[in-house]
């Protein structure tokens, strides 16, 4: 509180702390120090919601993208488990 | 917007008992693990292998590995990031013989691959108001959410992971495509946090940036 306080971050910063920001890994003074940044700056602000958005884009790769297990592999796969470790 | 993190809702009561039904030949819990990572497996292959084909196989060899190699499962890590280094290594393997350019963000060098800042320096200003934007992100108001458009956009998220280098394409897809927490990749690629953090920052912004360009070239075109 009373030692010299740290100058505001800029936008030129800001755009690189963001990933850190959202894995929730600054420490408070940080966090503040970001979160004030972005309430005063609707680009920054807006440059945070398109990260945002590119995660949750790639996030929806996943669901249809690699074709399900054929049932013929699955079950050899299974065979495979069961020769080594025995049906016992 | 939550970042969903798909891979520890198992319905399993914990890693331990999973392993410990493996060990004990307990095939249902062994059809279990196939059903639910399979597909992220062979995702995961395409990061290091020019086909799916290829993918396939690594993904096979894979599973036979599990088979062979659960007694001496330790459960220092979760089954999870266990299998997930066991496929790491065959895909690197494989990747080295086709000679595809192959992810290994933990050696020494995967943090210089494509340095360079979150956004061009250009955008910002230098000499009044320095550091602050001099060009602005444009806004995405109509990116995602029309079918067809979303579609097209997805293809281009995917496009851009494809070039990124691949350090940084491993640790995105792990992350961002595969929802695993930072934890979780930090310890299958064995990254210390900041590294981790770093890459992923960059294929972030790079991807932020193909689709920026994208919208650009939508509103060009009026």
């Amino acid at each position: 509180m009373f030692g010299r306080r740290r100058r505001d971050l800029v936008c030129i910063e800001f755009v690189e702390v963001v990933t850190e920001y959202l894995d929730g890994a600054m420490p408070l003074a940080e966090r503040t120090r970001f979160e004030a940044h972005l309430a005063a700056c609707g680009s920054c602000a807006r440059y945070l919601e398109q990260i945002r958005t590119t995660i949750e884009l790639a996030g929806r790769l996943t669901v249809d993208d690699v074709d399900a297990l054929g049932a013929d592999a699955r079950s050899e796969l299974l065979a495979a488990f069961r020769a080594y470790h025995g049906s016992s | 917007v939550a970042v969903r993190s798909r891979l520890p809702d198992q319905p399993y009561p914990g890693d331990g008992a999973l392993a410990a039904a493996l060990r004990q030949g307990d095939e249902a819990a062994f059809g279990w693990l196939v059903d639910q990572y399979d597909a992220s497996l062979r995702r995961l292959a395409r990061t290091y292998v020019a086909t799916a084909a290829i993918a396939d196989e690594v993904v096979q060899e894979t599973w036979l590995a599990v088979v062979k190699g659960i007694g001496t499962f330790e459960g220092r890590s979760t089954v999870s990031t266990w299998i997930y280094r066991i496929l790491a290594n065959i895909a690197r393997t494989r990747g080295v013989r086709e000679q595809r350019s192959i992810p290994f963000s933990s050696a020494p060098g995967a943090m210089d691959e494509g340095g360079g800042p979150a956004v061009d320096h250009d955008r910002f200003r230098k000499v009044i108001a320095r550091g602050h934007w001099s060009a602005p992100p444009v806004p995405w108001d109509e990116v995602p959410e029309e079918r067809a458009g979303a579609r097209e956009t997805l293809a281009l998220v995917e496009a851009a992971i494809e070039r990124l280098p691949p350090a940084q394409r491993e640790v995105i897809t792990l992350r961002d495509v595969e929802g695993w927490t930072s934890e979780e990749v930090c310890h299958a690629l064995e990254l210390s946090e900041t590294n981790q953090r770093v890459l992923l920052h960059r294929a972030r912004s790079k991807v932020r940036r193909a689709l920026e360009e994208h919208v650009e070239k939508k509103v060009g075109r009026h």
